[in-house]
This record gives C-alpha cells, sequence and structure tokens, in this order.
C-alpha cells in the first residue's frame, strides 16, 4: 500500500499515468517525448525511467515486452484499494 | 562546410536497399562493392540531388548492442520528413511496417516511428505551421 501512496505523491508520475491514459502501450520514447512537448517536463529519460520503475512496482504500469520493443501500459487495479479503504459515498 | 549524407546502419545491405527503396520509395543513387560491403546510397525522389543517405553495415560489434538498446525503448536513430503523415502512416502500415508509434500531434509537429526492418526505428515528423 506505500508503494501506492508514494507512486502517486509525485506530479511527474501523476502526469505519466495521464498520458498513458491517453494512448495505453508506449515506449519510453514516446512518454518522454509526451512529458517534454504537453507538459514542459523536460527531465531525462533516465529520471522518467525511474519513474516508471516506481509506478511498476506499485501496480499502476504494467511493462510488456512484445519482440524487440518494450511497452508500458495503465493498470488502475489498485487504485480500488483506495475506494475500497474510504467509500466516496 | 556543408551535409550531403548521412547514414543509418542496417543488418543486412540488399534487405535494406529493398526497404529503403520498395516500401519508403527513396531512389537508388549508388551501389558500389567495397570488399566485404558495398557503398550503398539512396536519395528522396523530391530531391534527387540532395542529401543522401548511406546504407551502412552494422559489422561493427557495438553497433548490435546499441541498436538494440534504442530498439528497447523506442528511440528513433533518425527522422525523415513527410508532407501528410497520417497518408504516410496509413501507406506504410498497409504495406506492412510495424509502428512503435502512430501519429502523435504536439501541435507544431506530429511525429511517428516505424520499423526499418534492418535493425532501426526511424520517426517521421510533419511540422504543422500555427494557423
Amino acid at each position: 500500500m506505500d508503494d501506492l501512496y508514494r507512486a502517486i505523491a509525485d506530479p511527474t508520475r501523476r502526469t505519466i499515468l495521464d498520458e498513458l491514459v491517453k494512448r495505453d502501450g508506449q515506449s519510453l520514447f514516446e512518454l518522454c517525448g509526451r512529458l517534454t512537448m504537453n507538459h514542459g517536463i523536460g527531465s531525462s529519460r533516465q529520471a522518467i525511467s525511474q519513474h516508471l520503475e516506481v509506478l511498476e512496482s506499485a501496480g499502476l504500469v504494467k511493462v510488456k515486452r512484445e519482440g524487440r520493443y518494450k511497452f508500458h501500459w495503465f493498470n488502475g487495479e489498485p487504485l480500488k484499494s483506495i475506494s475500497k479503504r474510504w467509500p466516496a459515498n | 562546410m556543408k551535409l550531403n549524407g548521412y547514414s543509418v546502419m542496417v543488418d543486412d545491405q540488399a534487405k535494406a536497399l529493398r526497404f529503403y527503396t520498395e516500401i519508403l520509395g527513396f531512389q537508388k543513387k549508388h551501389d558500389i562493392p567495397l570488399g566485404e560491403h558495398n557503398w550503398i546510397t539512396v536519395v528522396s525522389p523530391e530531391d534527387p540531388d540532395g542529401t543522401e543517405l548511406g546504407l551502412e553495415p552494422d559489422a561493427h560489434p557495438a553497433a548490435k548492442t546499441f541498436k538494440a538498446a534504442m530498439v528497447e525503448d523506442g528511440i528513433p536513430f533518425t527522422s525523415f520528413a513527410v508532407q501528410n503523415i497520417a497518408a504516410e502512416h496509413e501507406r506504410l502500415e498497409s504495406l506492412g511496417v510495424r509502428f512503435t508509434q502512430p501519429p502523435v500531434d504536439y501541435g507544431t509537429v506530429i511525429t511517428a516511428v516505424f520499423d526499418d526492418t534492418c535493425g532501426n526505428l526511424i520517426q517521421i515528423a510533419q511540422e504543422t505551421p500555427e494557423s
């Protein structure tokens, strides 16, 4: 659970999730392009890669290899635990 | 000093020449045997006297490692300019070209990334002047 809260506490990581919701299954290159061009986030590829590792360990991003490519997919499943713990109504 | 040529490192020169001419639509400019490999360049039919693209063998041991790492992260080796990226994307996909990034609109430019089947990703870009 701590992993989940830590993962979504960071604004860059929330923006990564926003961009994956717009289009799922992105390469690191595409994600970095979107963060830079759409949000002015100029972090290095290495920094974004580390953010993705945090999101992956929280279960919010799944990494799938397709042949020689590596794509990142959004997984909202862990977020259900939040509304389960604190029901909205 | 001016820029008259650049190159991509390909895993098979004959296959690369087919892909870059028959699929992408460039024209062969040079194909000269030089020992084990050939010196091959292609040009754009829109600018046959312009910049040449060399199809260089990736025979150096470090080249394949470098290329694989770039491809894994979706990073294109170089970029070509297109007039109509939507039409180009559709045309290339219909010819079986694999895109790792479909056209994405960044406001002043639309980019897409495809696999050249020779171990590289290539970006195509359409500039979209602000209206």
